[in-house]
């Protein structure tokens, strides 16, 4: 993987995970991982940014509904409308959905327990630039940890993201079938991660970053970070410059 | 003047906290409980004496920040 490409990894008080990606983008992949302050307001040069999991802001109100309204989140908002690439991994799914760049919301996971294991995972649309690398119908082993991954939707915006392909991964069995039992956390349709209308930001509960690293006995994460690399490389996602480091 | 904001998950949401009281409940012997609901209560002092104006703001604050209105709905409750 060339060298030159940079992801911008937000850090907001209380994430934890930002190390891991670090590693998993520069270590594993290649590339450059530049972390990114939740207090600044314009996003250095990146090629793609990725918010990572972890406890912003305590949790407290509700799961990422104050880090979306640290000044990097506009930046990220701008970014992301310039049509550059966004990653939201955990508690980055939850900060993109407050803010609204993804639909929906999380509530508390239907058992109330904190769930900390390995998933199965249906790519249920591979024609994505987080998802290139997979095949349809692919199943991917990766793990969650979260008390709040219970996706919700109302009925309307739920048949407009299946109508249009967003919903991007599915918990499923080990065999690729979508059961009631299979979904851990009570998500509507065992919805996992969606993208947005353009396609361009990814939302999902799971951590590819931990299971990117061959040392640590599982790479199937590695399959979503090097989509992303790869998508970037195809320079379909570059953000157009002037509106990507305006400041409004 | 005080403002109390009370937050809970729509009704059609399922409350999986207010489900698990309700079932403590009914093992304690209350069973006549229908259903729970568990939610949040927010308390805000202002500086405002303008009621029309703190309901106003409160409200905003609510849709913005304190209420995500997707799975929550919100009830506000002034006092001077």
């Amino acid at each position: 993987m060339s060298i030159s490409l940079r992801v911008g990894i937000l850090v907001f008080p209380g994430s934890n995970c930002d190390r891991d990606c670090q590693h998993a983008v520069s270590q594993v992949m290649g590339a450059k991982a530049d972390f990114i302050w939740h207090k600044e307001s314009m996003l250095p040069h990146v090629d793609a940014v990725i918010i990572p999991g972890g406890f912003s802001y305590g949790d407290y109100l509700r799961t990422g509904a104050i880090a979306r309204f640290s000044p990097v989140m506009a930046a990220v908002t701008r970014f992301a409308e310039a049509g550059g690439l966004v990653l939201g991994i955990c508690n980055g799914f939850q900060i993109l959905l407050e803010a609204g760049l993804l639909p929906g919301a999380m509530l508390r996971n239907r058992s109330l327990s904190f769930l900390c294991k390995d998933v199965h995972l249906r790519v249920e649309n591979a024609d994505t630039p987080f998802t290139r690398r997979c095949k349809p119908g692919q199943v991917l082993t990766l793990p969650i940890a979260h008390g709040e991954g219970n996706y919700y939707a109302d009925q309307a915006t739920l048949a407009k993201l299946k109508a249009r392909n967003q919903v991007i991964f599915r918990y499923c069995t080990k065999d690729g079938e979508v059961t009631p039992e299979a979904n851990p956390n009570g998500s509507l349709d065992n919805i996992a991660g969606i993208v947005n209308d353009a396609g361009n930001i990814l939302g999902l509960m799971p951590h590819p970053e931990r299971c990117a690293d061959a040392l640590l006995g599982n790479e199937d994460g590695r399959l979503i970070l090097l989509s992303l690399l790869e998508a970037i490389k195809s320079g379909r996602y570059a953000p157009k410059p002037v509106l990507a480091h305006n400041v409004s | 003047m005080k403002a109390k904001v009370s937050i809970t998950l729509k009704r059609g949401i399922l409350d999986p906290q207010g489900q698990a009281v309700l079932h403590a409940l009914s093992s304690l012997g209350y069973t006549g409980v229908k259903d729970v609901r568990v939610g949040k209560l927010i308390e805000l002092d202002l500086a405002t004496h303008d009621r029309a104006g703190a309901e106003a703001e409160v409200k905003a604050m609510c849709e913005r920040l304190l209420a995500n209105t997707i799975i929550e709905e919100y009830r506000i409750e002034l006092m001077e």
